[in-house]
């Protein structure tokens, strides 16, 4: 989670990812922040997110996309 | 529940009238200017018993006085007569009338033989519009319409006059439910003279030949007199302009002949009628003016009585009366017109 | 039949009328008949094509669910006896089988979208190439039928396809249902691209007659055939005047040529879609919006998340999603952080896949350079304004004007204008004369010319430059107000005479006003073509 935050936090110093939980509804993150993301976290966690589960559910705060990162490091 | 239907019926009658009386403010009202889409409608009001009725184009309704052929003969006429008028539009107007009465002689002048197709939405407008609904009118409508037209524009003519709104003028309130004669018996008049000048040489045509949807018409007219028992009269103006071809005058001539109709045309008795295009026309021989108009009628007068069933029935009274009121609007028209033209009595 | 004929008009009335007379259960088959029997009107031989695109991806979308069940089955059948390492080849196994059918289905239907659309564009440019090197003779062109719609259905069709695949959405198991999904004649023409799982609910539903949604529904097409008859028919006609003779008008009238295009085409474009979702709104049915005020965004980032927002999240979900996390483009996003260092580097795959998406966006709008060289244009701008953004970050520090009015004013204005200036590729001829007319904008000299009674040459008169004024102002004004909501939901809460007037005023406006009938060419909408 904390390695999550950091590269969050990186993106979006002014944001606050621990307890924001509309990060798509609102149109914090964009889609060139969530490709950053993705591809920071294939480095960091070694987890391919793919395409199809780019949807708002996933990324609209750090737990959930936390969350979705456990679900699929489970399945590797 | 009571309230509630109260306030859709007036909304419904809010909506629908006032969309009415806005049909009415944007219809063209034809009570100045251009005053030939009035003509068609002016029938309607008319007592409906006539002993010859005149179809067809401007070379009948400029050219016939229905008051010189009463006072002089005693033949009770109407035209029914409008601007490029086609000849499917003429055989519609002949079956709208035969709605109300059955003429003795029809009349129809066979310029429009030469348009096969429809041809301008304007002149659509100024012949259909003025025609009442029957299935006369629908049918003519429908053979009328060019591409760009819709029946439905004819339904709800606001659809048409839409963008009238930035040209409403005075007349459009005036005459929103009322209107104003403009024609003597269909009869349009005009005192002022323009000398006949040269006339532009005829150009040579692809095609001599009438076409078929014309021809189809005709055929359609012709047999619509038989079988109501009226006799048809075909004539050609003395019109010096548009050109009419030999080739056309050979095909008429035939046409009458195989169906054994009178067939007259005028541009071959001008000297015969008496008509001097230096003084008896008010557009340089597209049109006869008043004085020409009743030459011709004259002239047409005496064939008519020689040649057709009609009777002179200047003895009934009712007729007399009424003939006599339109003298005098006749003559209030002439006086008017002189003083607009500046004409010296 | 066009969205403001008179046959389109009875065609509804009729629709209307049946919808809420028939049982409830029946409704959605009606629509299905009702659209094909519009999509029947424009040309039989379209129909064709979609039941082609309907059957195919119907097919395909079952057999990916049938896998599925398979698989399900499977696991659940030899819980205990599979370990961990067997379960997941056999889940890879069973992926690839999915994959292979997705992809059967999108290079099927993208090749018939790409067959109609893009056959003589590919000859003409062979042809343009045969010429350069002087070599053989050109090749001839074919003739082939675009039928209406077709980049819309077969794009929401192949949504739905990857949304299956995906697990995102069921697969339909009724042909005809989904037959309706890819048919549904108020978005045919012009979109939105509905997404099936926004979609289907309600379309399949049963829909009580219920007064308020209708009268909404009716009041939103109401307020499109404004936009549409009024103002973007209107327009047109000086749009035409002004960029079909390039010769005479340049300079000052491409500058104004551009900003009428701007106009004609929000209205005509955004008119159109208030037409669909009004009608699909009586019918009960909710299509997604397709604008949310575009023309007052700050950036052209922002404008493409609010003009035809669903082309765009299409082209994001379907496309530049997928290109970016795909293991060879997280792979290159590695080696270009290493060789180029990690600012520069993490951008080359982002630049990558938006240069992707923007070229297939040109092309999706239409088979010529011209909507290539706009696409890419958008793409160039997008990625500037990325770059410039420490830039900006550091103005904005220094100067605190990030939130006031005029700067915002500044920031919307530019945006209007650099999407117009774009937009100039889709209105010249070729790509050459867009350049010549947008550099005339700053050469011409002929400013002047436009106060001496020359624009009352182009088509439109006094009285129609007033129209369009008074549409203007309502249009913005219409905005303005949306912004704290629904504008329709607020007249809802006047009295019922405040109401009646404002809506029979509203109607008034169109019958009267209206650019239609003898004298104007019926035109259509601008995205049909497309």
């Amino acid at each position: 989670m904390e390695t999550l935050l950091e590269i969050l936090s990186d993106l979006h110093p002014d944001v606050d990812f621990e307890t924001e939980d509309r990060l798509i509804d609102d149109k914090i993150l964009d889609s060139f922040d969530i490709i950053s993301i993705i591809s920071e976290v294939a480095d960091q966690f070694d987890v391919t997110i793919s395409a199809e589960y780019i949807v708002p559910e996933n990324f609209n705060s750090a737990e959930a996309l936390y969350d979705l990162i456990q679900k699929l490091e489970d399945e590797d | 529940m009571k309230k509630k239907g109260f306030k859709v019926v007036l909304t419904l009658v809010i909506l629908v009238g006032s969309l009415w009386l806005l049909q009415r403010l944007l219809m063209p009202k034809y009570v100045t200017g251009v005053v030939e889409g009035a003509l068609i409608a002016e029938y309607y009001p008319e007592e409906k018993n006539h002993d010859v009725i005149f179809i067809g184009d401007c070379e009948v309704y400029e050219n016939f006085s229905p008051q010189i052929l009463w006072e002089e003969y005693g033949i009770n006429s109407f035209i029914r007569g409008s601007a490029q008028q086609l000849i499917w539009q003429s055989y519609y107007l002949l079956e709208d009338t035969l709605r109300y009465e059955t003429p003795k002689v029809v009349v129809f002048n066979v310029l429009s033989m030469k348009y096969n197709e429809p041809q301008k939405e304007a002149y659509n407008r100024m012949t259909l519009e003025g025609m009442r609904w029957s299935m006369s009118k629908v049918n003519a409508i429908k053979a009328s319409v060019t591409e760009q037209e819709q029946f439905l524009d004819y339904v709800f003519p606001i659809l048409r006059y839409h963008s009238r709104w930035s040209e409403i003028k005075g007349d459009d309130f005036r005459y929103m439910f009322d209107t104003k004669k403009v024609s003597h018996n269909g009869y349009y008049m005009r005192v002022d003279v323009k000398p006949a000048g040269t006339i532009p040489d005829p150009k040579p045509l692809a095609d001599y030949r009438f076409g078929e949807n014309a021809y189809a018409y005709l055929d359609r007219m012709t047999a619509l007199c038989k079988e109501k028992g009226i006799q048809l009269v075909l004539i050609k103006a003395p019109s010096l302009y548009p050109h009419w071809y030999d080739e056309w005058e050979e095909q008429m001539e035939e046409y009458a002949e195989e169906n054994d109709l009178l067939y007259i045309n005028f541009l071959d008795l001008i000297d015969e009628v008496g008509l001097d295009f230096q003084t008896d026309t008010y557009d340089g021989g597209l049109h006869l003016n008043l004085s020409g108009a009743e030459k011709l009628s004259r002239y047409f007068g005496t064939l008519l009585t020689e040649q057709t069933e009609v009777s002179d029935r200047r003895g009934e009274e009712a007729l007399q009366r009424t003939w006599a009121e339109k003298r005098t609007a006749y003559d209030a028209e002439i006086a008017y017109q002189k003083e607009k033209y500046q004409i010296e009595k | 039949m066009l969205f403001t004929s008179y046959g389109f008009i009875g065609f509804l009335a009729v629709l209307f009328l049946l919808y809420y007379l028939i049982p409830a259960k029946y409704q959605w088959m009606l629509l299905l008949a009702a659209s094909y029997l519009f999509y029947w009107f424009a040309n039989p031989v379209y129909l064709l094509y979609i039941c082609v695109t309907t059957v195919s991806t119907w097919f395909i979308g079952r057999r990916i669910e049938a896998v599925r069940s398979v698989q399900s089955a499977y696991l659940a059948e030899h819980k205990q006896e599979l370990d961990k390492e067997a379960k997941k080849s056999y889940k890879a196994l069973m992926k690839k089988k999915t994959w292979h059918l997705l992809l059967a289905c999108l290079f099927f239907n993208l090749g018939i979208l790409a067959v109609v659309k893009y056959t003589n564009f590919v000859i003409s440019n062979v042809n343009a190439v045969i010429y350069a090197i002087g070599a053989g003779q050109p090749l001839s062109f074919v003739n082939i039928i675009v039928p209406l719609g077709i980049s819309f259905y077969t794009f929401q069709a192949m949504g739905y396809i990857i949304d299956v695949y995906r697990g995102t959405v069921k697969a339909q198991d009724n042909l005809f249902r989904f037959a309706l999904f890819v048919s549904f004649f108020p978005q045919l023409v012009q979109g939105p691209i509905s997404r099936y799982g926004d979609l289907s609910e309600s379309l399949f539903a049963e829909h009580p007659r219920d007064w308020s949604t209708i009268s909404l529904g009716l009041q939103r097409m109401l307020w499109g055939y404004f936009k549409k008859l009024v103002i973007a028919d209107r327009m047109l006609i000086g749009v035409n005047t002004l960029i079909q003779n390039p010769d005479t008008y340049y300079g000052a009238y491409a500058f104004l040529g551009m900003l009428f295009y701007a106009l004609e085409l929000y209205a005509d474009f955004t008119g159109g879609i208030d037409i669909t979702i009004g009608i699909a709104q009586v019918l009960g049915v909710k299509v997604t919006e397709n604008f949310n005020r575009p023309y007052f965004s700050k950036s052209i980032k922002e404008y493409w998340n609010r003009w035809h927002m669903t082309m765009g999240s299409w082209f994001t979900d379907y496309i530049f999603y997928p290109i970016s996390v795909c293991k060879p483009m997280l792979k290159l996003s590695k080696a270009s952080r290493k060789a180029l260092g990690e600012t520069i580097g993490k951008r080359v795959p982002i630049y990558l896949s938006s240069f992707v998406v923007w070229f297939a966006t040109g092309i999706w709008h239409g088979a010529s350079w011209n909507f290539i060289a706009w696409g890419l244009g958008n793409w160039v701008v997008i990625m500037i304004s990325q770059e410039l953004e420490p830039l900006y970050q550091r103005f904005h520090n220094r100067f605190h004007v990030r939130g006031s009015f005029f700067f915002r004013l500044f920031q919307v204005i530019r945006t209007v204008l650099l999407m117009s200036c774009l937009r100039m590729f889709d209105c010249y001829r070729d790509v050459p004369l867009t350049f010549r007319m947008f550099g005339s904008m700053f050469t011409g000299g002929n400013w002047k010319e436009l106060l001496n009674g020359s624009l009352l040459q182009l088509g439109l008169t006094l009285t129609d430059y007033r129209i369009l004024f008074f549409g203007l102002v309502l249009l913005i004004a219409v905005s303005l107000i949306q912004r704290t909501g629904s504008v329709r939901e607020k007249i809802r809460k006047l009295p019922y005479w405040g109401r009646f007037l404002l809506w029979y005023g509203l109607f008034l406006c169109v019958l009267l006003m209206g650019a239609y009938g003898v004298g104007y060419d019926a035109s259509q909408f601008i995205y049909n073509q497309f």
